[in-house]
């Protein structure tokens, strides 16, 4: 599988042959808090890079949860309806979100790569 | 401003937030974690952020009689009320507690956000009687939950099980001059513990006391869950100056057979508005304040406090709607662009 890429608004996504993975990121997670409950979008829906496509509620507040790039949701996480702690508990493997196919496989490449999340949220320096 | 115990919250890895201009704890462990931990054990929570005044003089008692709704004759030496000061409109400027330490000297407890303001109106409108803020020269720790007497036993405190709700006990806690109340913000048994500010090692005695009892640190997060799940107010959220103590469910602080500060307004004020508590039966997704309350297509109110609720594994809050909704009623709360069923209820989720 490709490397991780990410957004500024602490989405992750991984490339898997024509689709990505999209969830929240480890740094997002932590700055939630307990997450109680998440929306998911419709499998078949469509969304522009940057709009709202689902919403998670935690504890501390409600937060919107950003479409990566233009795409179709193909499938969408739903064990996390019954069990959002997923997410803070395993972000980046049993607490994935959505299935995206995406029209625009370019726009995946102009994402962050690692280091430049990690600069931006100030980790990874020790 | 700081706490004296802020290098206690980084030792323990606290998430620190901006707290109406003080860096307090938002939490250690995790909000449900630690919510479930003063539900089920003992939780040390670092509240020295609110305000306290000392209210000294003969005519205190009356003085202080004019700012506060609820019946000041009723407590004796060594004993606190809760009640709201009300403005001439019948409004809320905060709500408060009021300890009487002597029978002529008092301490008010205030909330942070308040505190310029308040010290402004006691100011005012209290007559000869020294007033003083005091809110700096000492700590304010809050040691809650069902374990919360033991912990104080161990440390030595005497007589803490003789100890009633509301009442004060004058004592030493590991050798340091205290005065400990009965009270909380949590629903559930508990004490405030009120000494000198430079005794921080108090923090640290505590937590290593309560070790065996499972106690932990306690951040503002889950206070706020703990007190929205036994129906108690958050000032600036559920309550403020628009909003009278007929409003909020706290008619039982008002005694019309005082006088104080905007009774004839209380007297003479139709209430055609009452806050409620509600529940989300249709989803787990949570509301929040200014939220809007629907009867069907209808608009009829408006949320002020709302969050999940770790006992009860729910959404829950609290709504104003017209007096004429009844408890468990049906309703829907718009989150987002859709409505979800609901219920009306009591504020008091919970009750130990």
């Amino acid at each position: 599988m490709a490397e991780r890429k990410f957004t500024k608004e602490h989405e992750w996504i991984q490339k898997s042959d024509q689709i990505i993975i999209v969830g929240i990121t480890e740094f997002a997670q932590d700055q939630l808090g307990d997450i109680v409950s998440i929306e998911l979008p419709q499998v078949g829906s469509s969304f522009k890079q940057n709009d709202v496509m689902t919403i998670i509620d935690s504890v501390k507040a409600s937060s919107d949860i950003y479409c990566p790039v233009d795409g179709e949701i193909i499938e969408t996480n739903e064990n996390l309806l019954e069990h959002p702690e997923l997410i803070n508990k395993s972000p980046y493997k049993e607490g994935w979100i959505v299935k995206i196919k995406p029209n625009n496989p370019e726009q995946i490449d102009s994402l962050l790569s690692k280091e430049q999340y990690d600069e931006l949220v100030g980790q990874g320096k020790e | 401003m700081r706490s004296p115990f802020f290098k206690n919250h980084l030792e323990s890895k606290a998430k620190i937030i901006d707290f109406h201009g003080w860096e307090m704890p938002l939490q250690y462990s995790g909000i449900i974690d630690e919510h479930k931990n003063v539900r089920e054990n003992v939780g040390l929570f670092d509240v020295s952020h609110m305000g306290r005044f000392k209210i000294k003089g003969k005519e205190s008692e009356s003085q202080i009689q004019r700012l506060i709704t609820n019946d000041i004759s009723k407590i004796g030496d060594k004993q606190a009320i809760y009640s709201p000061m009300c403005n001439e409109n019948g409004g809320i400027i905060d709500d408060v507690i009021v300890n009487r330490i002597y029978s002529n000297e008092f301490v008010i407890v205030v909330n942070s956000s308040n505190i310029k303001k308040d010290l402004d109106w006691i100011t005012e409108n209290v007559k000869s009687c020294e007033i003083q803020n005091v809110t700096d020269d000492y700590a304010l720790l809050a040691l809650q939950g069902p374990k919360a007497e033991k912990v104080l036993k161990d440390v030595g405190v005497e007589q803490i099980e003789n100890l009633k709700s509301f009442h004060l006990l004058e004592t030493k806690l590991d050798g340091v001059d205290c005065i400990i109340s009965r009270t909380g913000y949590t629903g559930e048994d508990g004490f405030e513990l009120f000494f000198d500010s430079k005794q921080v090692q108090i923090w640290e005695k505590l937590l290593e006391t309560g070790t065996k009892y499972g106690i932990k640190p306690i951040g503002l997060g889950a206070r706020d869950t703990l007190r929205l799940e036994a129906g108690l107010m958050l000032y600036g959220n559920d309550i403020d100056e628009n909003i009278s103590p007929l409003e909020a469910p706290l008619k039982w602080t008002v005694k019309f057979e005082t006088e104080f500060i905007g009774k004839a307004a209380l007297e003479q004020k139709k209430v055609e508005k009452k806050m409620r508590g509600f529940e989300i039966t249709e989803t787990k997704r949570v509301a929040r304040k200014d939220n809007k309350i629907y009867d069907e297509e209808k608009e009829i109110g408006i949320v002020t406090s709302g969050n999940f609720s770790p006992t009860l594994g729910k959404p829950i809050g609290y709504c104003f709607v017209p007096v004429e909704y009844p408890l468990r009623g049906k309703i829907k709360i718009n989150i987002g662009d859709k409505l979800y069923d609901g219920r009306l209820a009591s504020t008091r989720f919970y009750k130990r």
